[in-house]
């Protein structure tokens, strides 16, 4: 098990390494970062003077050591927009897209678990089929549309919410804020929520649901019920548990998506996270926040990723043993 | 006073178009402390009397018509609650495969104790003693320690003693077993049917065995029942169900069984028994393409010959050679195989007999030893023509006739495929030609190339696989299992056929089984496999006769006897 935690490890900084080596070169040929840090006016000498101090003039391979070093103190350098440091820029911006996915995440896994049971055990019922028909329109209808449609339904039509924003924010901490503990911020993070778990809780539902189909039928849950079982003990200790391992890979993945992918749900929504701070990046060539988004995205899923895999452990004894 | 009496049982699945009458109108009974045997092929509906005794006929079947009782009582037409309380308390059931019939994700002690708990008003740790002291009556060693264990700690015949063990936790006065020793080898078979005669004798519990095995059904029922396409056609004492038979289907069944003692020439063909494939269309082998140009160079001494052949398989890589583990499959094991003659391979699961089979076709690279074919060593060959010319004078036939042909292809495109990737025949119509007396010849009938491989039952498929084998005018032959997966009046022709081909052909066949009685029907001499090692060859007749090695009279003695089956049929044929 360590030794396979240790492996997993360092796999995982092989691709940090190679993500790192992809944020690093966007510095390097995505235009030159001097033209855009000073205005028009520099002279050439002023400029070269810049460029010897940022280390711009030194070996690439110096540079990338240089870039890696400072990456891993979550040091990014300074924003072209904002002149702040962008590590500051993001300590704003992560507690929104954080609350907001974690929200999103729950609602998919608590909506989408039980409903992938109840279609999985009970595959004739007309409910099932009610299940599996709605959830064709979550996963092919895209997320901006859904989050249009909803905004035009319960802010436009309705007035229940709002359409825009985090409501009002509590400060918790020194650079926490949370939208949790205030009805305006709980209020607003219900339709971006919904909008961006929908997909991952259809998917969840229909994983789950195929996952059951194929348990029902193994050869210890039919014994199960032939040692006279009740049901409850079948469907949740037996079935349910061995459905868990491709559930855990996906749903982990997936909870990857929604904090990296957040951008549509934020844009719809004006929601102050880092999807939107990064789409204003992107239009503006602000390179250093691009690469850190890029960095974290990665590390995000690499961490998610070396959990699912600890997890299984957790879950399936046949992997705790070496292999014969 | 009988325990289970079944009285007129019908079960019925309604389909789209019709009603598929699985069990016709069946009687039968068994006493406390017997074991009644139900035996039959597949389809015969044999497992769905099980099933709906227990209670858990696969939807939309239904008990359509007839009375179960246990103790008397009657239990066919309780509600679904009382029913599920029958299972377990009163009525065990012991599946097919160990394998799968275990929660992987959970210990043996708490599907142990999750199920006494249901049934017994116990505390927690009194269920946790009965379920130690079930663990040791079942002969699990180490019971305190092995029942913290999950089933993947077990071996096939140990799963199958906790199956057992889950089977008897409340004490059920009846034990349905279904196939209970079908995967599993001659020698844990042999324990596991003794500990059920055991534990039956003992606790005084009914048991209903569901076997296609004769050998089973000889060695420890009472009473046997013989069904066919869902109706009872014979039941009685065991002793004189398959000593003298009386239906001509029960005789039918008993003459195609391959006995260990006696060596037929031909199974008996008999009615009864469907698809009976014989040829449609008789080839003319001196003047075929098939006889063609068999101009293989002649060999002096034998044709293939084997010495010191060694295969390991890594089991756990590492960059350090010495944190490196391996798997010794084949140990320096020598053997020939003469011209014309079959050889057979015999041993029970891991004991290497199909990698050699591997090794011999170039699946797998020997790490020692060489492999002689004719005049030409296999495991030094790198030009690709030789490997090709090699490989197309030899042919396998796989174990499993579902996996072994690609479901995509008709049967046509199947047997033509070795055809034209050898181009062994100069055009698409020739081609079309060789493909129609081929399956002519195998008993299908040219029509059958239009199909698909679904289309056809696992017998059919299997002869589909011969006329691929045959495609390419092979001089060798490898049977790896070719019968195993079959019913034994189908196992029965293919026999037949694989004899019928072999001599008009002139083939030589390495012949593997784990199956004494079918290895003795068609070898002319064998070889014994443990664990990777050659522990014997000798004749036939002489290996059955005298045995030599240790090991393999342990395998003799633990076959099943067959004494009490009629040879009525045998002798007539």
């Amino acid at each position: 098990m360590i030794g396979f935690a240790t492996r997993r490890l360092l796999q995982a900084m092989v691709v940090m390494l190679v993500v790192a080596l992809l944020a690093f070169t966007m510095f390097r040929f995505v235009g030159d970062p001097i033209n855009q840090m000073v205005g028009i006016e520099t002279s050439i000498e002023e400029r070269e003077a810049l460029r010897e101090r940022l280390g711009l003039n030194d070996p690439i391979p110096v540079q990338f050591a240089r870039f890696v070093t400072q990456a891993a103190q979550f040091d990014f350098g300074t924003s072209y927009q904002f002149r702040q440091p962008v590590s500051e820029l993001f300590a704003k911006r992560i507690p929104a897209t954080l609350e907001l996915s974690f929200t999103s995440a729950l609602f998919a896994l608590v909506v989408g678990i039980p409903m992938g049971i109840y279609a999985g055990l009970n595959r004739e019922s007309a409910i099932s089929k009610l299940f599996l028909s709605v959830s064709l329109v979550g996963i092919s209808l895209p997320t901006f549309f859904i989050g249009i449609l909803l905004i035009f339904l319960f802010s436009v039509t309705l007035q229940w919410l709002p359409s825009f924003g985090r409501g009002e924010v509590v400060q918790v901490g020194s650079w926490w804020t949370t939208g949790f503990l205030t009805a305006s911020g709980l209020k607003a993070l219900i339709l971006p929520s919904i909008t961006l778990g929908l997909y991952q809780m259809t998917l969840i539902m229909r994983l789950i649901r195929a996952e059951m189909l194929e348990v029902i039928r193994t050869d210890y849950i039919k014994f199960a019920r032939a040692r006279g079982l009740p049901d409850r003990l079948v469907h949740f200790r037996h079935a349910l548990k061995n459905t868990l391992v491709p559930v855990i890979t996906i749903t982990g993945l997936q909870l990857g998506a929604i904090i990296a992918f957040a951008t549509i749900t934020e844009t719809v929504f004006q929601w102050p996270g880092m999807g939107l701070m990064f789409l204003q990046a992107v239009q503006n060539v602000d390179i250093p926040i691009m690469s850190a988004y890029l960095l974290l995205t990665a590390f995000l899923f690499v961490a998610i990723n070396f959990i699912v895999d600890i997890l299984y452990f957790l879950i399936d004894p046949r992997l705790r043993v070496g292999r014969p | 006073m009988n325990v289970l009496d079944i009285k007129d049982l019908k079960v019925e699945f309604p389909g789209r178009k019709s009603v598929f009458v699985a069990v016709n109108g069946v009687d039968m009974s068994v006493e406390a402390g017997k074991i009644l045997g139900v035996v039959g092929e597949s389809g015969a509906g044999k497992s769905t009397v099980g099933n709906a005794v227990i209670g858990l006929l696969q939807e939309p079947g239904h008990i359509a018509g007839g009375e179960i009782f246990l103790h008397g009582k009657r239990i066919d037409q309780l509600p679904y609650k009382e029913k599920r309380l029958l299972r377990g308390r009163k009525i065990g059931m012991i599946f097919q495969d160990p394998l799968t019939s275990l929660d992987p994700l959970q210990t043996v002690e708490s599907q142990l104790v999750e199920t006494i708990r249901t049934h017994l008003p116990l505390s927690g740790k009194d269920a946790q003693k009965r379920a130690i002291e079930l663990i040791d009556a079942v002969g699990i060693p180490n019971p305190e320690e092995r029942i913290k264990q999950y089933p993947h700690q077990f071996s096939g015949g140990m799963r199958q003693r906790v199956v057992i063990a889950l089977a008897l936790c409340a004490e059920p006065e009846l034990v349905i077993a279904d196939e209970p020793t079908t995967a599993l080898d001659v020698s844990i078979q042999a324990q596991i049917l003794e500990l059920m005669k055991k534990l039956c004798a003992e606790r005084n519990v009914a048991m209903l065995v569901i076997t296609h095995d004769m050998g089973v059904i000889a060695d420890i029922t009472d009473h046997v029942a013989v069904m066919y396409h869902g109706d009872l056609v014979e039941f009685g004492e065991t002793t004189q169900v398959l000593g003298a038979p009386k239906h001509p289907y029960t005789q039918s069944l008993i003459s195609a069984v391959p006995r260990p003692d006696i060596r037929v020439e031909r199974f008996p063909v008999v009615n009864y028994i469907e698809e009976a494939g014989t040829p449609q269309k008789q080839i003319d082998i001196s003047t075929h393409w098939l006889g063609k140009s068999r101009d293989y160079e002649k060999v002096t001494g034998p044709l293939v010959q084997i010495k010191d052949l060694d295969m390991r398989f890594e089991t756990r890589g590492s960059i350090f050679p010495s944190r490196r583990k391996y798997f010794q499959a084949v140990k320096k094991v020598s053997f020939d195989i003469q011209e014309g003659e079959t050889f057979g391979l015999v041993g029970e699961s891991g004991s290497g007999k199909s990698t050699i089979a591997r090794l011999i076709t170039g699946l797998y690279h020997p790490t020692g030893g060489s492999i002689l074919f004719g005049k030409t060593e296999l495991t030094s060959l790198k030009n690709r023509k030789d490997v090709l010319t090699m490989r197309r004078q030899m042919q396998m036939i796989f174990q499993d006739p579902y996996s072994s042909l690609n479901a995509r292809l008709r049967v046509r495109d199947i047997i033509a495929e070795p055809i034209k990737f050898h181009r062994l025949a100069s055009s698409n119509s020739e081609v079309r030609q060789i493909v129609d007396d081929l399956l002519d010849h195998v008993g299908l009938g040219a029509a059958a190339g239009q199909k698909f491989p679904h289309e056809f039952s696992g017998g059919q498929r299997q002869r589909i696989s011969i006329a691929r084998a045959l495609a390419t005018r092979p001089r060798f032959l490898i049977c790896d299992e070719p019968t195993s997966a079959l019913d034994v009046s189908i196992q029965a022709q293919i026999l037949n056929l694989l004899k019928d081909l072999q001599e008009e052909l002139g083939l030589t066949m390495l012949f593997i089984s784990h199956d004494l009685a079918v290895i003795r029907q068609m070898c002319n001499r064998i070889g014994v496999m443990r664990h990777g090692e050659l522990c014997e060859v000798s004749d036939c007749d002489q290996l059955f006769e005298a045995p030599q090695h240790p090991y393999t009279r342990e395998l003799l003695e633990l076959m099943p006897s067959m004494e009490l089956l009629s040879r009525a049929n045998l002798e007539s044929a």
